[in-house]
């Protein structure tokens, strides 16, 4: 079974972003860039598994910049075999990324796919979902763990009241949770290794997507500053009493 | 133009989250119909029709138990064609949902919205909350999941929607549950809590734990937790609260024994009154935090429960 892998390069999860001053936009120049930590899970989890003899190949891909690269030979360096870079300068939006996914997949004939659950960035939450529904698979979103057995996959999923277990027929489309694993550090020589692992650029047209946005951004705003650096108390008797000058605790 | 809010619940009824989904469908105009989806569910579904709503569509099937989203999607879809929107709370049932949806109509979709501005036009959060993104949808169908504490709860009142039950539409199967791991708790639902208290890595352990719980005892509060919490074990998954945990916006947070990650902070920070309980004067909680305290949790946390 092969298993492709979706990475996205995001803006590092450590930055305090800022919006354009003419309000266009989130400022993204000179910004430090990393891979999508949730992504990072996914390369480790497709890795695992083939390492287990679960899988034969592990293909990441990542839709984007020339500076993509990057990313995926990060991917490259925890263990996946080779990699797709689908270029496109300008805004991705999970419909057409999935739309791209499912052209990948079926001209790779995979078994899986693998995506986090969310980007940092856009904190959308729905292009696994979005691919699984293109490709008429199951969806295991939300992962925290998985075993794969024959023919079936079963997916421990993070949701609201707790854990829910669901058995998927494969192919399927599974996004992971930050709880799935603790990705490998990348060693020197994993990295000098990722070097010299296939890449291969083409160009997003010529999978036949149409990557069209279907939302126009208006406007970016930072929210509302909470008035800055609290009332210090001096001890607990002080905070009960200001909580029920408040009217907070009755 | 109509609006198709797809329901949530438990064995009690209506989940919280979903009220607050209707409310923001109100602010759409137009009509609104609510859908629930699963086996056993006709009680729900009546209870529903209480509310200010056109109608109550019940699809009450087998292959609906457990609301998986590979035949709640396909049934989603069937319905869609009389819907101007399809909207539900941003839950990890909503966010499982309705991607699927929104990809087989073949439209975008916009997540966790915190304001309706127009019909076509939302603001969402990005970057952990750290930006407020301008939205509008170039779609025929708006497909959207709405941020459940940044509108109000609708409560019941003497409506008689009409209950209208539904044939069950065949979908792609391939999935079932085979367990379930559910947290049982007597406190109020996290997201729904007017109190919550949180705590983070400086709680120690899990018996440290038993600390805020006793005070939230005491105030019928919540209990949340940070993901270094969560990950170090003191407290169950479904505690998280942040960008990728759950969202809440109580009247009182207090945060106690956390230090304020920008990705904890996107998930408390519109509280009405933040406090602050950690020995480090320099911990970034204390630049959001209403009211804080320099001190020892270990100290506090007994004589805040005997004062209460």
């Amino acid at each position: 079974m092969k298993i492709l892998v979706g990475v996205k390069r995001v803006v590092d999860y450590n930055v305090q972003i800022r919006a354009k001053a003419d309000g266009s936009a989130v400022e993204l120049e000179n910004v430090k860039m990393a891979i999508n930590p949730f992504d990072e899970v996914a390369v480790e989890a497709a890795v695992r598994l083939k390492e287990a003899g679960q899988a034969s190949e592990v293909i990441a891909v990542s839709i984007g910049p020339d500076k993509a690269q990057e990313t995926l030979r990060q991917a490259l360096a925890i263990g996946a075999d080779r990699a797709i870079l689908v270029l496109h300068d300008g805004t991705t939006e999970p419909l057409s990324v999935a739309k791209t996914f499912k052209a990948l997949a079926e001209q790779e004939g995979a078994g899986m796919v693998m995506l986090g659950k969310q980007a940092i960035d856009d904190d959308c939450n729905q292009t696994g979902q979005m691919l699984a529904a293109l490709m008429g698979w199951p969806q295991g979103t939300f992962a925290s763990g998985l075993t794969v057995s024959g023919e079936q996959i079963e997916v421990t999923r993070e949701v609201d009241g707790g854990l829910e277990t669901v058995a998927l027929n494969l192919p399927a489309v599974i996004t992971a949770d930050l709880r799935l694993n603790e990705p490998r550090f990348a060693s020197l020589p994993s990295i000098m290794k990722a070097k010299k692992k296939p890449l291969d650029s083409i160009d997003a047209a010529s999978l036949g997507v149409d990557l069209t946005p279907r939302l126009e951004l208006l406007g970016v705003v930072e929210p509302p500053a909470r008035a800055s650096g609290s009332v210090i108390l001096a001890n607990a008797a002080e905070l009960v009493e200001k909580l029920k000058t408040d009217a907070v605790l009755v | 133009m109509a609006t198709l809010v797809i329901a949530e619940y438990d064995n009690a009824g209506l989940k919280p989250a979903t009220l607050h989904a209707l409310t923001a469908a109100t602010q759409l105009g137009g009509e609104i119909d609510l859908l629930v989806m699963g086996h056993g569910c006709r009680a729900v579904a009546e209870a529903g029709t209480g509310f200010a709503v056109g109608k109550v569509l019940l699809a009450d099937d087998a292959g609906y138990e457990h609301q998986l989203a590979e035949p709640c999607a396909a049934l989603v879809v069937s319905l869609a064609g009389d819907y101007s929107h399809v909207l539900a709370a941003s839950t990890t049932q909503g966010k499982n949902l309705l991607p699927r949806v929104a990809a087989l109509l073949d439209v975008g979709m916009v997540s966790d919205v915190m304001a309706i501005e127009t019909a076509d036009t939302f603001r969402r959060p990005i970057y952990a909350g750290n930006a407020i993104a301008t939205v509008q949808s170039l779609d025929p169908v708006k497909v959207l999941t709405v941020r459940a504490t940044a509108f109000e709860a609708m409560v019941p009142g003497d409506g008689q929607a009409e209950l209208a039950v539904l044939t069950p539409v065949a979908g792609p199967g391939g999935s079932r549950v085979v367990g379930e791991e559910l947290a049982t708790s007597e406190r109020p639902e996290l997201t729904a809590a007017r109190v919550v208290i949180s705590g983070g890595r400086g709680m120690g352990s899990k018996e440290n734990f038993a600390l805020l719980e006793q005070l939230a005892d005491k105030l019928t509060a919540a209990v949340g937790a940070t993901r270094a919490a969560v990950d170090a074990g003191f407290a169950a998954n479904d505690m998280q609260v942040g960008q990728t945990g759950k969202i809440v916006a109580p009247e009182l947070y207090i945060a106690v024994g956390l230090s304020g990650a920008i990705q904890h902070l996107a998930g408390m920070k519109d509280s009405k009154i933040i406090v602050a309980i950690n020995k480090d004067a320099e911990a970034p909680i204390f630049d959001v935090a209403d009211y804080g305290l320099v001190a020892d949790l270990f100290e506090v946390l007994p004589e805040l429960k005997s004062m209460l």
